[in-house]
């Protein structure tokens, strides 16, 4: 680490911390090095000390800043493609049987630059049902700009993404690529923390919330997970990231059996207030 | 290991794309141009093709639209790899009978996506 003070180091883990509960321990130090750097320089500081000297006084739009820039945005189309196909084989087929026509409701948490919405608003094209409605949330309003644009770079369409999708599901503009409307119109983007209370949201059918627990302390997931089953339809699904799990962490949801990731909520359980 | 045919008139390109899909775990050979990419298809069908679209002699959807009327022509798994971004090319592509399609510049990731979109990794 470059000459920032332990003090000061502890201090911005501390406010990273409360802010999005992402746990940072001096041995990310290399990451508060490489993110911060570039941060700092377009901020017009000298060095990442004088960046946390303004955080210390109080400065709000630096502490944002400095928490989107070490916040985790990586995602991509279809990313790890297990979890589009269990909700194309699994769970589609099952709500669209137990809702007889009434709109599924379905939440990104964390849908960072938007692919993963849009991954599913194309699947859900392309079978031609069930009608739903896509809520992406997102902790950044920087990303949240961009996944509400659904203009994606040459090098973003083409991880994740095969051609016959991008000519089916997109539009060129210019040297990018955008989601045609009808997808867009699928979806809804807001700003929302994990941290903070998402009860209004209101009652979700589907729930995918990946690769974004792993960043959490033991507490902090607990605690989510518990409020994101208070979430769930009774009969609804939780799809977390390949090395993410509830097991240990939380009763009221347990593994549907023989589909990794997936989780519904364990029966005799009284719901928890929401 | 499957064998993959790399076509590109640029030997860097080549060199490469050579390595990526070494690392894929493919044998590779190279041929520089549509009709030399022909005679080695001739010889013995590859699994896979990493095709150039502006080549000399003659071009990849020119090479493309002969392979398939080869015997055995409808195996390989073809990715065209091209500066040409465009829809009109990309469908052109995909109506001569490419499996998939990598937009240049690319790296060793796209190439990968792509390898895993067409089936072969």
């Amino acid at each position: 680490m470059s000459q920032l003070a332990p003090s000061k180091f502890e201090y911005l883990c501390r406010e990273v911390r409360a802010r999005t509960g992402l746990v940072l321990g001096p041995e990310k130090a290399y990451l508060v090095e490489s993110r911060l750097g570039p941060l700092a320089r377009r901020s017009g500081f000298s060095a990442i000390e004088p960046l946390v000297d303004a955080m210390m006084r109080g400065d709000k739009a630096i502490l944002t800043d400095v928490c989107e820039a070490l916040v985790t945005h990586e995602t991509f189309f279809f990313r790890d493609k297990t979890p589009f196909e269990l909700f194309e084989n699994v769970v589609a087929p099952a709500l669209k049987t137990a809702r007889a026509g009434r709109t599924l409701k379905i939440w990104c948490a964390a849908a960072s630059s938007g692919q993963e919405p849009y991954s599913l608003a194309m699947l859900l094209d392309e079978a031609g049902g069930p009608k739903a409605e896509i809520l992406a949330t997102d902790m950044s309003g920087a990303v949240l700009e961009k996944a509400k644009a659904a203009l994606y770079s040459q090098f973003e369409v083409q991880r994740g993404l095969a051609i016959q999708r991008l000519v089916k599901h997109f539009d060129p503009a210019g040297d990018a690529w955008r989601v045609k409307a009808h997808l867009r119109q699928m979806v809804r983007f807001e700003q929302s923390n994990l941290l903070d209370d998402f009860s209004r949201l209101g009652r979700m059918d589907v729930i995918f919330c990946r690769n974004v627990l792993i960043y959490f302390d033991i507490e902090t997931k607990t605690q989510i997970l518990n409020r994101l089953a208070a979430q769930l339809a009774d009969d609804g699904y939780l799809i977390l990231g390949a090395s993410e799990t509830v097991i240990g962490l939380c009763d009221a949801l347990r593994p549907v059996e023989g589909h990794r990731g997936l989780y519904a909520r364990a029966p005799g359980k009284a719901r928890a207030a929401a | 290991m499957k064998p993959c045919l790399v076509v590109d008139d640029s030997r860097v390109i080549r060199k490469v794309a050579r390595k990526i899909v070494e690392d894929l775990g493919f044998v590779c050979e190279e041929a520089g141009d549509g009709q030399e990419a022909l005679g080695a298809c001739r010889k013995a069908m590859p699994d896979a093709i990493l095709l150039d679209w502006n080549m000399p002699v003659m071009n990849g959807l020119d090479f493309l639209i002969q392979l398939r009327n080869e015997t055995g022509g409808k195996k390989p798994v073809v990715v065209f790899c091209t500066t040409e971004n465009d829809m009109g090319h990309i469908t052109e592509a995909l109506r001569a009978g490419a499996d998939e399609y990598v937009m240049k510049p690319f790296d060793s990731e796209i190439l990968e996506s792509k390898f895993a979109e067409a089936g072969l990794v």
